[in-house]
């Protein structure tokens, strides 16, 4: 990747990170765990990849992105309000009564294309957003991201046959492998592994990525834009809490909000990460 | 009565679709392996590009439904009533209530004229269940007439919609040169000042002759068909509970959540009078054909008569 734009998605994924610790921390509530583990891939999608028009966030040839892990919502809407969807003051009011950012993305909210949260549910949009592109010859992509605990849903699975079976090659899944769900590791709870060769039986083609790596990412989704007539599934593996070093891979702030110490611990450890890129 | 013409609502369900394609270039059907029964293949036949089978997984293709009402198509989800709104469920409350996105879902195989099947296919509960979800709308049409002008009206709408239609042919007793289907709006099918009778479905013909039967010993019986169970037509109703200050509902659908208990919540707040409700009391169906389990579970014009008689001392 190019150098100067490596460090300006560097720049704005700490500034995404800043704003789900101020929507986490005002909310007092709310999931900081997998929301930081996906700001990279969020930051890429949207300042990178995708096609897309924060002032007609409704064109109809707009790439699409749905957030089936829906609990990381900060992450999405910080994002969101990075690009320039609506003010990033309105992190300060997440999941307060009255205000726009409801605690799982909704679809009246400016840049979010569908409703999500109930987990294994997004996918299944995503592979319909998917077949409607593909039926009316419309040009956008579908990007969907899962969470690594999510895949245990059934519903997911319908849709990967779903996907594979009508050929939709314009959809790109990612599973973030942080390896963590509520009740502890992935493995010990139920394990949904091996990712990778579950979803090549079922007929995607998979691509593994360093979410945490501008050039890891890069590649994968511009491999992903390679592959005809199969899905693509990217697995990427995240460290869960990124970037604020005490909840890196702690299951403990899979859906914690920091107390009052924590968020200036956090919030100061970001500004130092982002006085350093700004140099 | 040897010349009535009888048709299951779930062909109406098919041909409407197969008509409304011409009409409707974004009009689409999804159907989980069921397209034989559901008759959506009908739809298939005449436009197989237009028809996308999602397999036995009705909860991916609500989700897919909910993908394409979200990119601007008129999908209709189909499969029977238990897998539409029973397993399905929380997909289309979360998935199509929650964004109010423009699905439209066509569960056939409702209530125990199923038949034979059993009581694992019979879903006495769906009504209830989707009467739950705000915003959704939910169409149960009474014979092949009103079910095809349901589907049309369906399409026009914007929003989510549930239609329920059946497995068992039913008379056609609507003219369908004279027939006008109102979203919302109730219809009152005989006049009547001693007792209103409120039917949804293939109850209503049943109330008909209920009421007909009646006339004949004496029962003046208002009869009024609720097609549109949610928005609920409360004028009609309130109107009725004023006159004739005693209402029989009668539907195929178990007897709490139904159109008994809609029914009810609007003459308790409006104006309060008796509600007796006919219906699948609190139990499960079982095997057996259909004309026959609907007269074991008192969804007959005789089981009608009888409990008005009853409830006016005659």
């Amino acid at each position: 990747m190019d150098e100067a734009l490596k460090k300006q998605l560097q720049i704005t994924a700490c500034k995404v990170r800043m704003g789900i610790i101020e929507g986490v921390y005002n909310a007092k509530s709310g999931h900081p765990g997998g929301s930081l583990s996906i700001a990279d891939t969020l930051t890429y999608l949207y300042f990178a990849k995708m096609n897309i028009y924060p002032d007609k966030p409704d064109l109809p040839d707009r790439d699409r992105f749905v957030l089936s892990k829906g609990h990381t919502a900060p992450a999405l809407y910080s994002t969101l309000a990075q690009r320039g969807y609506f003010d990033v003051e309105e992190m300060k009011s997440l999941r307060h009564v009255g205000a726009l950012l409801q605690g799982h993305p909704c679809i009246h909210i400016p840049g979010v294309d569908m409703s999500s949260g109930s987990l294994g549910q997004g996918i299944s949009a995503a592979a319909g957003m998917a077949l409607s592109g593909k039926i009316s010859s419309q040009p956008y992509k579908v990007y969907v991201v899962l969470g690594d605990g999510e895949i245990e849903e059934g519903q997911v699975w319908e849709a990967a046959m779903f996907a594979a079976h009508y050929q939709l090659d314009n959809l790109v899944a990612i599973v973030d492998n942080n390896g963590l769900q509520i009740d502890g590791k992935i493995s010990d709870v139920c394990s949904p592994y091996p990712i990778t060769d579950k979803f090549k039986a079922f007929g995607w083609h998979v691509i593994e990525m360093d979410a945490h790596d501008f050039d890891s990412i890069e590649k994968a989704f511009n491999e992903a834009e390679t592959v005809a007539n199969q899905p693509v599934a990217i697995i990427q593996k995240s460290v869960k809490g990124k970037g604020v070093s005490f909840m890196e891979d702690q299951v403990s702030w899979h859906g914690t909000a920091p107390n009052a110490e924590q968020y200036a611990a956090a919030m100061e450890e970001l500004q130092n990460t982002l006085k350093g890129l700004e140099g | 009565m040897s010349d009535v013409v009888k048709i299951a609502t779930r062909e109406s369900y098919g041909n409407a679709l197969a008509e409304l394609g011409d009409k409707y270039e974004n009009l689409y059907v999804l159907d989980a392996d069921l397209a034989a029964a559901t008759k959506t293949g009908i739809f298939k036949k005449k436009f197989p590009d237009r028809f996308f089978d999602c397999g036995i997984a009705e909860a991916n293709m609500m989700g897919v439904a909910a993908g394409l009402a979200a990119t601007g198509k008129i999908p209709f989800a189909s499969s029977f009533a238990m897998f539409a709104a029973g397993r399905a469920f929380e997909i289309v409350r979360n998935s199509i209530g929650y964004p109010h996105l423009n699905v439209k879902i066509g569960a056939t195989h409702a209530g125990i004229s199923v038949g034979e099947d059993g009581a694992t296919h019979q879903c006495n509960e769906d009504i209830a269940l989707m009467r739950t979800i705000p915003g959704m709308t939910i169409i149960n049409p009474a014979d092949d007439v009103e079910a095809r002008a349901a589907v049309a009206a369906a399409v026009e709408y914007v929003g989510p919609v549930y239609m329920r239609f059946g497995r068992l042919a039913v008379p056609v007793f609507n003219d369908k040169d004279t027939y006008k289907f109102e979203l919302g709006k109730g219809i009152q099918l005989r006049q009547g000042s001693d007792i209103t009778i409120v039917a949804t479905g293939l109850m209503v013909n049943e109330a008909l002759i209920a009421a007909d039967t009646l006339k004949e010993q004496g029962v003046s019986a208002r009869v009024i068909n609720i097609h549109t169970i949610k928005p609920i037509d409360r004028e009609i109703i309130a109107k009725a509970a004023a006159k004739t200050k005693l209402i029989v509902t009668v539907e195929e659908h178990s007897i709490i959540g139904g159109l008994g208990s809609a029914v009810t919540e609007v003459v308790c707040e409006e104006c309060p009078c008796k509600v007796v409700r006919i219906g699948v009391n609190d139990e499960f169906g079982c095997s057996g054909p259909a004309v026959e389990l609907l007269k074991k579970f008192g969804l007959s014009s005789d089981n009608i008569i009888k409990t008005v008689k009853e409830l006016l001392g005659k």
